[in-house]
């Protein structure tokens, strides 16, 4: 196979973020001040499409319809109380200082921006820590069962990357609660009248009329009828495409379809390289397997990490010879502990992924596969009894038992690094509006806050923080025109068009009729995703992946199985045309993979490193969000890109030594 | 570790609400015990695929029991044999080498099948929509820590919110009663300061919902609290029904 240089074509169109002018703690509040707003007799007449109903959909569908929008909710599970947000295991940080630990607003803005090592816009974090305390209140209010301590007050614990106690959890279920506290609020809405649900459809297209988004397409799930739905405005909060990698930590609908579909109508997607691998999963255990389950970041506040010192034991664990439990203290290797005396096993999540691939590959890992670490918890249940870990972890443990059939009470856990989490998406501005009007992206499917690597218990606090407290507000500005528009008709051509797109589509891959079912195809991706743009990614790696990629792409459309019909429940089309897409997230993926010629937060480019293994960023020329804009079928997406201006902290190299 | 059983499924096939349905029986070899049972119905359809068949509808989705959407009775108990747990992290270990299993919908009238095993849950959320929550709007909250909340009932509101609203609970019970979920979400809420306020009020409108959509009497079997996956007590339904006498006393 020649390999061909794979060569970028960059557009140098400025692009605008609308970063509000004057000093950093004032810009929300001077927006909100200057900022258009809707009057109520006008709000009614105003229909806001919301898709997805996880922390960011659910949040923003209620937050609106309260304020009189006539709201349009879209689910593709059989209840918006399903959104994967419910998987959430460990909390949600705020900037309380209920500790009196020293915790600000500006102290979670700087430890956010370091955390995602300065990727992310100063603006938008800023204005993530300011509301993150307003986000505790409301969910305290809507009867959210966050712990306490025996005072009665709000407990905290500690997560990955921060030196203080600012997490607010409920038990290891803290994304279950915050949830369905967002569900109650729609529910209330929805009881109203204010909100309408559609439960099991799944959006397909989105609708633009002269340059705005109108209206979406989506296909009733059981019916497999394919609607048309018009609005003023489109918002989209359908998650990350994680999933992209067959094998994730995400739901089996997780998917980057309504991203995708976004992306081809003319919103950037950016930085889409940018995929977290969460260090502490149950390890890949057989062929079978459908996915990987999480155990909380939580568990690193009383866990401690390690592998065998020799490789020897190692190797005697790998082949049963031995038993964790069989070495003693001065046998083994906390290595996040002896590379991070000031973290510890508190380091951010790409961090501690790395350390445990590092020790893998260097022959120390263990379990059958060899790719596995420890999770100890006997140092915690010697200081604190087995009661309080049990208090603690106790449905995380449960859950670890069943899976793997150990006892974690007894012997350490076995974990290793996963695909968990996607901090690209579709790019968005401050007002959390796409680089087209009138269509807005939120929570996960966005790629505004998290930079190049997310903190724990950051992803709950930025979906609610959009959901409750930026979109309702920032949409305003984008409608307070729209007042004089009428609804229309979804008969419009532009409807018409995308709908029989949509079932040319559908129709094109039922009549393929190949021999690979759907699965099959997504599993062949996701082994490329995971072996060549994974932890590790390098310049000759990439060039495979895409080449592998286009592969996979052609085999899929030429010789994939689809059993059953189009007008009815069919989940392996369903699945076939999410499968589409993630193909397509897939090369977008690699693509920027390759482009960016430095390592940073979860990207990890093997040429690019400190002499002691550390992701080595190159600030001069890649101090840029990388935005790729669609061409059409067939053609090489244009990178633009979006200057990130460090005004107000200076950047450095992450230290979590000392 | 790794080792491996041959099971016969005898599964429920049902091509629409208004369609009869009937088991179909499948030979399934080799399966890993180290399999979650979804795991199994993949292969399974894996398998039926390649013989050009349609697979079986059965909803899921985050295979790590939380989301609540798996459903499936499995040799005749909600989310199968297995204690404490869902379909999702129900493992093959259970089972037996040559065993037969028969796997059936959630049999409940409310709760109409859709395809195969997939149900219509949506009586639990209209259910929720007519009550199950606080009303507040969002802003103009006070302080998380304006009211202090004793450990003792923050610890017993959490463990009635863990409900996953799966519907284990009115699929096993002989009345169809969806009491345990609506108990569930009364005694949350009831038990905190937030929700006391509308706690009678929030009973009755719940109650009088689920009544409205066809769930059966409570008559305290306790076929719910043994079965649910998340250990939801039948203590809220006595917290319920106090909720609920209070509300018929106001009348």
């Amino acid at each position: 196979m020649a390999k061909k240089e794979e060569s970028t074509t960059v557009e140098t169109t400025k692009i605008d973020a609308k970063i509000p002018a004057g000093p950093l703690a004032e810009k929300w509040s001077n927006y909100k001040a200057h900022q258009k707003l809707v009057n109520p007799s006008n709000k009614r007449r105003l229909d806001i499409i919301v898709v997805g109903t996880g922390l960011a959909g659910a949040s923003a569908a209620a937050s609106m319809a309260e304020m009189g929008f006539n709201v349009l909710n879209f689910c593709i599970q059989d209840s918006p109380r399903r959104a994967h947000s419910i998987a959430a295991q460990g909390g949600i940080n705020a900037a309380k200082n209920y500790q009196n630990d020293g915790d600000s607003v500006y102290r979670l803005f700087y430890d956010t921006i370091k955390g995602g090592d300065y990727r992310a816009r100063e603006a938008n974090v800023y204005r993530l820590a300011e509301v993150s305390n307003g986000i505790i209140d409301q969910c305290v209010a809507q009867g959210v069962p966050f712990a306490r301590e025996y005072g009665g007050l709000l407990d905290n614990r500690s997560f990955g990357g921060a030196q203080v106690s600012r997490t607010f959890y409920a038990k290891g279920q803290t994304g279950q609660q915050l949830l369905l506290g967002a569900y109650s609020a729609l529910s209330r809405q929805v009881g109203k009248g204010a909100v309408k649900l559609y439960s099991r459809y799944e959006m397909l297209d989105v609708v633009v009329i002269d340059g705005r988004a109108r209206g979406i397409i989506a296909r009733n799930l059981v019916s497999g009828k394919i609607e048309r739905f018009f609005a003023h405005a489109v918002v989209v909060g359908s998650g990350g495409y994680g999933n992209a990698f067959f094998l994730s930590t995400n739901a089996m609908t997780s998917n980057a379809s309504a991203a995708i579909q976004m992306y081809k109508k003319g919103a950037y997607f950016a930085n889409p390289a940018y995929a977290q691998i969460h260090p502490t999963c149950i390890p890949v255990h057989g062929e079978f397997q459908s996915k990987l389950t999480l155990m909380s970041e939580s568990l690193r506040n009383d866990g401690r990490i390690w592998t065998p010192k020799s490789k020897e034991d190692a190797e005697a664990i790998r082949t049963g010879k031995k038993k964790a439990t069989d070495l003693s203290e001065d046998e083994r290797d906390y290595y996040l502990e002896r590379r991070y005396p000031a973290f510890g096993n508190l380091v951010p999540r790409d961090v501690a992924s790395r350390a445990a691939k590092e020790r893998c590959d260097a022959g120390y890992g263990v379990g059958n596969t060899g790719l596995a670490v420890y999770l100890d918890f006997s140092a915690a249940i010697k200081r604190l009894g087995e009661d309080v870990v049990r208090a603690r972890y106790g449905n995380l443990f449960q859950m670890y038992e069943k899976i793997v059939d150990e006892n974690p009470y007894n012997t350490p856990m076995m974990i290793y690094p996963a695909i968990h989490y996607t901090m690209g998406g579709v790019w968005v501005d401050y007002e959390l509006q796409t680089s087209v009007k009138g269509l807005f992206c939120i929570g996960e499917a966005n790629f505004s806050d998290h930079g190049a690597n997310r903190l724990g218990a950051s992803a709950l606090m930025q979906g609610l923080a959009d959901g409750y407290f930026v979109l309702p507000y920032t949409i305003q500005n984008y409608l307070a025109d729209q007042i004089q528009v009428p609804r229309m008709s979804t008969e419009l051509p532009e409807f018409v068009q995308a709908e029989k797109d949509v079932n040319d589509k559908i129709k094109k891959l039922l009549s393929i009729q190949g021999k690979k079912s759907v699965d099959s195809l997504h599993r062949e991706l996701g082994l490329i995703m995971w072996d060549f743009v994974g932890m590790g990614r390098n310049k000759a790696g990439l060039e495979i992946a895409l080449e592998k990629i286009k592969e996979v792409r052609k085999e899929f459309w030429s010789n994939v199985f689809i059993p059953g019909k189009d007008a009815d429940m069919n989940s392996e089309l369903e699945k076939a045309l999410r499968v589409a897409d993630f193909i397509e997230i897939g090369e977008l993926m690699a693509r920027d993979a390759l482009q960016r010629e430095e390592s940073c937060g979860g990207h990890f480019r093997e040429e690019y490193q400190t002499p002691e293994g550390e992701a080595l960023r190159n600030d001069e020329e890649f101090s840029f969000a990388s935005c790729w804009k669609f061409m059409g079928e067939g053609n090489e997406p244009v990178l633009l890109k979006e200057a990130l201006d460090y005004e107000f902290i200076h950047r450095q190299q992450r230290n979590y030594k000392a | 570790m790794d080792k491996s059983i041959n099971v016969t499924l005898k599964v429920w096939r049902q091509a629409g609400p208004k369609v009869k349905g009937k088991f179909e029986t499948y030979k399934l070899d080799n399966v890993s015990t180290d399999s979650s049972f979804l795991e199994m119905m993949d292969v399974l359809n894996e398998q039926l695929i390649n013989e050009r068949k349609e697979p079986i509808a059965f909803d899921h989705d985050c295979r790590e029991g939380i989301c609540g959407m798996c459903s499936m009775y499995i040799n005749g108990h909600p989310h199968g044999p297995d204690g404490e747990i869902t379909t999702c992290q129900l493992h093959m270990r259970v089972f037996k080498n040559n065993e037969t299993i028969t796997i059936e919908p959630w049999r409940s009238a409310a709760f109409p099948v859709i395809k195969d095993l997939m149900v219509n849950r949506g009586a639990y959320d209209k259910i929720i929509q007519a009550g199950g929550f606080v009303n507040v709007n969002t802003g103009g909250v006070p302080d998380g820590n304006a009211i202090a909340i004793g450990k003792d009932i923050a610890d017993e509101a959490m463990d009635a919110a863990s409900c996953i609203g799966c519907g284990a609970c009115a699929a096993a019970c002989k009345n169809g009663s969806a009491m345990l979920f609506v108990a569930a979400k009364v005694s949350q809420l009831a038990l905190l300061p937030q929700g006391k306020v509308e706690g009678a009020a929030r009973a009755k409108a719940m109650v009088a919902k689920m009544d409205e959509l066809g769930f059966g009497n409570c008559t305290n079997t306790g076929a719910c609290e043994a079965e649910c996956p998340k250990n939801v007590s039948i203590s809220h339904i006595a917290r319920l029904n106090r909720e609920f006498l209070c509300a018929k006393f106001q009348d």
